[in-house]
């Protein structure tokens, strides 16, 4: 096949798999939607009042989960081939720019749901990532799109790989360490206040909410620090000084900071709760930024987004 | 700890000035451009450093601050670590029952149990304090001593930042194709030095720019390959060696690297006066201004009479849309043009302001025509005529010397370590007495850690 032919396959595949994605947020939605129930229930001490009340019945609904489980499937293997056919194409890997970023960052977003949902039986996230996984392969086919070439000089190196997908992996942990956190807050108030709503009653306790973030964070911090150590050795043989304080660079070290800062709180200073998780999503913001203000606005080298 | 995470925090939110504005030591134009622009503020900004935040004091002041604050923090947790290391582990605690993971053993016979157990700790290399009744084990040092590696090791990674700064150069040199490049001050085109670096501690490189090669896609005009084959001397005199220079792979000796870092083109013309005779001869460096290499320069004649000035444009591949400026279609030169305006009267070179050789400064001379070349035609502008004889390429060069780079890269790599470490560890005692009944406790100083399920494989070791 030519590699015209496996650019073709790289956006069928897509397109593919983001009509999975539609189909499986649609099922998620209808099983939690569909689900709830209101029943009469008697109030009071034998004065009969009723009120209605909401409650969740699954048992009509589940298949709906099911089928939206199999179609992340359906829609990851689709994803998969899209972004293989990318980098076939090109001859190289699918990191060169913001679109093939993009395809390969959903793709492990993707992936990591996969695990969780066979791992923890973690169904209960399917409508909010199949939404997102349509929004991130929504902006890149639209805005972000660019037809398949090789890469410039700068980033023929193997460190391409290695510095790319290290980071890639981080950003992803530090966002779902980011969702947890606000999951954590959302809940912690409402526990606070009204009470937890219903129709969250499945997800975890805040205790465990708050010390899973704290896990993610740690696990992931070696990760970026390599990840940001990778860059500086590519960036000593393609540019010549291995810290430039380019604007990339700056924000990849203040996103470090922050999470070190995070990691300080929590292990030595003894911060938890809400102070931590605000300090968690601050952290993560400063990579969000990154990503999207420096990439597209910024100057400075790491403008190889192709915008 | 407080005083270290609010200045951690300040760290992260003073280099964000700095990433915002652009500054002296990246893009010193668009520096000028900012103040111009913003006027009192820009000048306000500028007073206060805030175009050279990394070098600046207040930036030096918030890192110098973290750092003694955290010696003073990990020198003293490392003697206390180091003693902690070579002492036993401590007594169990009076009530064990008020540990995690309590168990206890009925009708056990105790010097059987107590073997079992020590030859479990041993085969788990826990460290133990043995004693007629009790047995105390702990394990998992690892992560207090990953933990002072990492913040150590920083202290190397800032050493080495430091010691690089202090002795290295940073030039360039603009070449081309033939020129040979002497590594001294002179050669430069420009070249800055770390405080306690000098001039005479350049090494003897001496090198041939033999031929350049760039490749681009056809598709979207991208380059794709960038090929400069060199003949380099060290020192001086020695015997030339055939080197390729590569984006990534720049030419090293020592801690003195040569990378290749801009390439474009140099027009080749040759001046005649009125009576035939040569008054310059050979290519001049012009600069790319898009993608295409649509290129632009100035070629100055201050010793013809008049003085002559052309300032030029070279396209590397002519192409000219209906109603639109000439232009380059494609970075190669494939069908090359130089446009040339042609101006008489005084340059301006000796009014003692500096001016850019790449830029002519026509605000007093006249013009006499303007043409566009192809190659081996002339142009006869009254005063004497100009021929475009070619093209050749020139490579800008980026010669950096930086002695504390490996020990940077050291610093960093065990900081690595550390933190691996530091997370791999589980700090956690195991406590047994043997008393009437025999008790088993523990205590995890983290959370992370599966005592509980060590404790019960220990239990079952004992009491099968």
């Amino acid at each position: 096949m030519s590699a015209t032919n496996w650019g073709y396959l790289s956006n069928y595949g897509v397109y593919t798999a983001m009509i999975f994605y539609t189909v499986a947020f649609v099922s998620h939605a209808i099983e939690f939607s569909f689900a709830i129930k209101s029943e009469p229930v008697l109030v009071g001490n034998g004065n009969l009042l009723e009120k209605n009340k909401t409650v969740f019945d699954f048992t009509s609904t589940r298949q709906s989960g099911r089928l939206g489980s199999v179609m992340m499937v359906l829609a990851t293997a689709s994803l998969f081939v899209g972004d293989v056919a990318r980098g076939i194409s090109a001859g190289r890997a699918p990191l060169g720019n913001m679109y093939e970023f993009s395809l390969s960052g959903g793709l492990a977003f993707s992936l990591a749901y996969l695990l969780g949902l066979y791992k923890f039986k973690m169904r209960w996230l399917g409508t909010p990532v199949s939404f997102s996984l349509l929004l991130i392969l929504g902006t890149a086919i639209t805005l972000l799109y660019r037809p398949s070439a090789p890469l410039v000089p700068a980033l023929k190196s193997t460190w391409l790989v290695i510095h790319v997908t290290t980071a890639i992996l981080s950003g992803g942990v530090f966002l779902l360490a980011n969702c947890v956190a606000g999951l954590y807050l959302f809940l912690e108030k409402a526990e606070r206040t009204v009470g937890r709503p219903k129709y969250l009653a499945q997800l975890p306790s805040i205790e465990t909410l708050d010390q899973l973030c704290y896990r993610l964070v740690a696990l992931v911090f070696p990760l970026w620090t390599f990840a940001i150590i990778a860059g500086a050795i590519w960036a000593e043989s393609a540019w010549g000084h291995y810290w430039s304080w380019d604007p990339k660079e700056t924000w990849a070290l203040i996103t470090w900071i922050a999470y070190a800062a995070y990691l300080h709180a929590r292990a030595t200073v003894g911060w938890k709760g809400r102070k931590a998780a605000w300090l968690c999503i601050f952290a993560g913001s400063t990579f969000l930024f990154n990503y999207v203000y420096i990439n597209v606005w910024g100057t400075g080298r790491h403008t190889y987004s192709g915008l | 700890m407080r005083t270290a995470l609010f200045l951690l925090l300040l760290l992260a939110i003073a280099s964000v000035p700095g990433s915002l504005l652009p500054q002296r030591g990246e893009n010193p134009v668009a520096v000028d451009n900012f103040i111009l622009k913003h006027q009192f503020f820009g000048k306000l900004l500028d007073s206060l450093k805030f175009f050279d935040v990394f070098a600046s004091v207040w930036f030096s002041a918030i890192y110098i601050l973290l750092f003694i604050s955290m010696i003073g923090c990990v020198i003293p947790r490392t003697f206390q670590h180091l003693k902690l290391v070579f002492k036993a582990p401590p007594d169990a605690p009076k009530f064990l029952d008020k540990m995690d993971a309590y168990s206890v053993i009925e009708g056990a016979n105790h010097a059987e149990s107590k073997e079992l157990a020590l030859k479990w700790f041993k085969s788990k290399r826990y460290r133990l304090k043995i004693a007629e009744q009790e047995i105390s084990a702990e394990k998992g040092y690892l992560r207090e001593s990953g933990n002072l590696l990492f913040h150590l090791s920083l202290i190397i990674l800032l050493l080495g930042i430091a010691f690089g700064s202090l002795f290295s150069t940073n030039g360039e040199a603009i070449l081309n194709i033939g020129d040979r490049f002497l590594n001294t001050p002179t050669s430069y085109d420009s070249i800055s030095y770390g405080r306690l670096q000098s001039p005479a501690g350049l090494p003897p490189i001496a090198l041939t720019i033999k031929d350049f090669h760039a490749t681009y896609n056809p598709v979207n005009n991208a380059p794709s390959d960038y090929k400069l084959q060199v003949m380099a001397q060290n020192p001086f005199n020695a015997p030339g060696k055939p080197i390729t220079i590569k984006v990534n792979s720049p030419l090293t000796y020592g801690a003195t690297k040569i990378y290749l870092q801009a390439n474009g083109y140099s027009p080749i013309v040759t001046v005649r006066d009125v009576n035939k005779k040569v008054i310059f001869s050979g290519p001049t460096i012009f600069l790319p201004q898009d993608a295409n290499l649509t290129s632009s320069g100035a070629i100055k004649l201050p010793d013809a009479n008049p003085q002559i000035g052309f300032a030029g444009t070279y396209v590397p591949t002519f192409s000219q849309r209906f109603g639109q400026a000439i232009s380059s279609a494609y970075p190669e030169s494939l069908d090359p043009r130089l446009l040339l305006g042609v101006w008489k009267g005084p340059l301006g070179l000796d009014s003692g302001i500096p001016q850019s050789v790449y830029k002519l400064d026509t605000s007093r001379m006249v013009r006499l025509g303007t043409v566009a070349l192809k190659i081996g035609e002339s142009y006869n502008y009254g005063f004497g005529t100009v021929t475009f004889n070619g093209y050749t390429q020139w490579v800008n060069l980026q010669i950096v010397h930086d002695p504390g780079k490996n020990l940077a890269l050291l610093g960093a790599l065990i900081a690595l370590l550390g933190l691996i470490f530091s997370l791999l560890g589980r700090q956690r005692r195991i406590w047994i007495k043997f008393g009437e009944v025999i008790e088993i406790a523990g205590l995890a100083k983290t959370r992370v850690s599966d005592l509980e399920v060590e404790i019960k494989e220990l239990l079952s070791r004992i009491n099968p």
